[in-house]
């Protein structure tokens, strides 16, 4: 579908020269709900302008579905954008934003009429067809935004952190509706931002970028249970960094206990850096029997759905307990006692560093 | 106890806020006396001039008449006192109404391009441009005009280099034409256009732009129905200020345009002058300022209907 083919893009030159992207390549396949989730400056924001066209790549190929679209200007591209800050046309009504793309591909004037009708209906907004765009809400607009890019029907839509200005609630609301809307079009979906929970809820595969590239492509699951890297593991969820000695397909740590591993392409036997996800260990309970770790309680945290333990373990390498709370469970663990520590089989990865 | 329950709600609030209004009318009483004083107190002695009779050496005798008035568009024959268009005063009107439309229209073809230049440029240098933009202000216009009669006139600096060159034979006549006045006048009221319109491109969101041919809008589309649209309060405020110091403007026509050509403007100097004809200079006057709001008031009615399409 989208062929990114080594890219890289730097702005300005000499000593001022940033670099945004080094050599990056990914293909978005057709009807993908795609997401670039990295930090801030990570080229995430770069990478889609390229797509939609409004910055060209210093170096290598943009393909859509097969055709090289490198050099076409936006409007000759069928892509479409979904503004961070929506970048509603300010002096037209609802309906006239969403029907502005129709009109500039020359469409018949009651096929417009239709399509923004069938638009409204989509995003839910009927109602407001003849507001100023200043009258409407930011939940509202960002909707708009939405039918805006929808409308012409393009073969991609871009999304550049659409909800980053919405409360949380909405937010949630929202991501929600996207994904309704994507299964309902069938569009190929671009979708920037730095929230990785919103990245896991919604996507088919994440593309993680950090500093101009792309550390690691894959889907939720793969991205947050198979990180590739300590950056990937660090930036999705809370994670405990350990470190251990990788022989023969298992990992032994130096904090004590043995687990089998696959561990990933490119990692020879010795010492590793492995990554264990807080709800994938358990205290044990007091004393340290049974378990293959002891730990001392260092602090407890409460945040209503879950507690978090932070303990240390002997080697004084630190490490996170998360459990779920269940209803009339006892009192908290006290700071300071000695704890069995058990992890979950299955649960440790070992990190390419 | 009692005093304090006789308060109704919302009286503290009111009389905050008639207090502050009366602080800010002090503020503003100064301007206020200027402005009753020096515009409202010669606009009505104008008034009544143009009801009254011309002296014989100019100022006013206290005889009502509507001479003047008569005199602005029609005039007696000398013959047969027959009433005929003033056709002299008829083109002046034309004149002075096409030329400053051509001002208008040039500035705009000029300054447009040049507000959108200067906006688009990185903060720092913003500055430098808007400066060099300020520059004419600095020397006052008269010696200007006449520095611009020095480029135009048959052993001018034009004239020379072109005759030099051998583009041209003899020298070209531009002085004391329409033309040298549409010079002139464009050059002296290019910065009012620029300044309003590069106040409005600079606030433009440039996203918008983006968007717009994000949606298979071409340049010139995306100029016509997203940049225009929103840089349109700039224009309509550059175009007032051009268009109408255009239609009463004097120094640059009587400087270019000679004695023959005149505008509005000279028109009624020359009322006041050897013409000693004040009521009519007066009638004149208030005629102007009639059309420039009559033109005012068209102008934003139709650009503010345009504004609320969607």
């Amino acid at each position: 579908m989208i062929e990114i083919d080594k890219v890289t893009k730097t702005f300005g030159a000499g000593d001022v020269a940033f670099t945004a992207l080094r050599d990056v390549s990914v293909t978005i396949r057709e009807n993908e709900f795609f997401t670039l989730l990295g930090p801030s400056g990570c080229g995430k924001t770069t990478l889609l302008r390229l797509i939609a066209g409004f910055e060209p790549p210093t170096i290598g190929a943009i393909r859509l579905s097969g055709r090289d679209i490198t050099r076409l200007p936006p409007n000759q591209r069928p892509v479409n954008t979904v503004f961070q800050n929506y970048a509603l046309f300010p002096h037209m009504s609802v309906a006239g934003n969403i029907a502005f793309g129709l009109e500039m591909l020359g469409k018949p004037k009651d096929e417009i009429a239709k399509t923004v009708d069938e638009m409204l209906r989509l995003v839910r907004m009927e109602e407001l067809k003849h507001r100023k765009t200043s009258e409407i809400s930011g939940g509202q607009q960002q909707r708009v935004a939405l039918a805006r890019a929808l409308a012409p029907h393009p073969e991609v839509l871009l999304l550049d952190e659409p909800l980053s200005a919405l409360d949380l609630k909405l937010r949630k609301e929202m991501q929600i509706e996207l994904k309704r809307l994507q299964s309902e079009t069938g569009i190929t979906f671009v979708f920037v931002t730095h929230d990785q929970e919103e990245a896991l809820t919604m996507s088919d595969r994440i593309a993680v970028m950090s500093g101009g590239r792309i550390l690691q492509i894959g889907n939720p699951r793969e991205i947050y249970e198979r990180p590739s890297e300590r950056f990937v593991a660090n930036f999705i969820g809370a994670s405990n960094f350990l470190n251990g000695q990788l022989s023969a397909g298992s990992v032994t740590l130096e904090a004590g206990g043995t687990f089998t591993v696959e561990p990933p392409q490119g990692v020879a036997d010795g010492k590793v850096s492995v990554l264990i996800r807080p709800e994938h260990v358990t205290v044990a309970g007091t004393g340290t029997d049974g378990a293959a770790l002891t730990a001392t309680v260092e602090n407890v945290v409460y945040s209503g759905e879950a507690t978090v333990a932070h303990l240390k373990l002997k080697t004084g390498e630190a490490i996170k307990a998360r459990a779920s709370n269940l209803p009339g469970a006892s009192g908290l663990l006290e700071t300071g006692v000695q704890v069995g520590v058990s992890v979950a089989p299955g649960a440790v990865t070992v990190l390419v560093d | 106890m009692s005093e304090q329950a006789a308060y109704r709600p919302g009286e503290l609030e009111a009389e905050a806020q008639a207090a502050d209004n009366r602080s800010r009318w002090m503020l503003a009483l100064p301007a206020v006396v200027i402005i009753t004083l020096a515009a409202a107190g010669p606009l009505m002695v104008m008034v009544v001039y143009s009801f009254l009779t011309p002296g014989d050496y100019g100022n006013v005798v206290w005889k009502f008449s509507l001479e003047g008035w008569m005199n602005t568009l029609v005039q007696r024959d000398i013959f047969d006192d027959t009433l005929i268009w003033a056709d002299a005063h008829l083109s002046i009107f034309w004149r002075s109404f096409s030329l400053s439309l051509i001002t208008t229209v040039l500035t705009l073809i000029f300054g447009v391009p040049t507000a959108w230049f200067i906006a688009t440029q990185p903060p720092g240098k913003r500055e430098f441009w808007l400066f060099l933009i300020t520059v004419p202000f600095w020397t006052n216009l008269l010696v200007r005009t006449i520095a611009i009669q020095e480029l135009l006139r048959s052993e001018g600096v034009i004239n020379l280099v072109l005759l030099k060159l051998g583009i041209i034979d003899a020298p070209i006549q531009m002085m004391f034409t329409n033309f040298a006045i549409g010079f002139g006048m464009t050059y002296v009221y290019l910065p009012l256009m620029v300044l309003p319109v590069y106040a409005a491109v600079d606030k433009l969101d440039f996203r918008l732009v983006e968007a717009a041919h994000d949606l298979y809008a071409g340049r010139w589309t995306a100029f016509r129905r997203v940049i225009l649209p929103l840089i349109k309060p700039g224009i309509i405020a550059g175009s007032i200020l051009v268009f109408i110091p255009s239609l009463g403007a004097y120094v640059t026509p009587r400087v270019l345009g000679g004695g023959k050509n005149l505008m509005f403007g000279n028109l009624i100097e020359l009322q006041f002058g050897q013409g000693r004809n004040w009521p009519l200079g007066a009638a004149l006057s208030l005629m102007l300022m009639a059309a420039v709001m009559i033109a005012l008031m068209w102008y934003v009615r139709v650009t503010s209907r345009e504004q609320s399409d969607g």
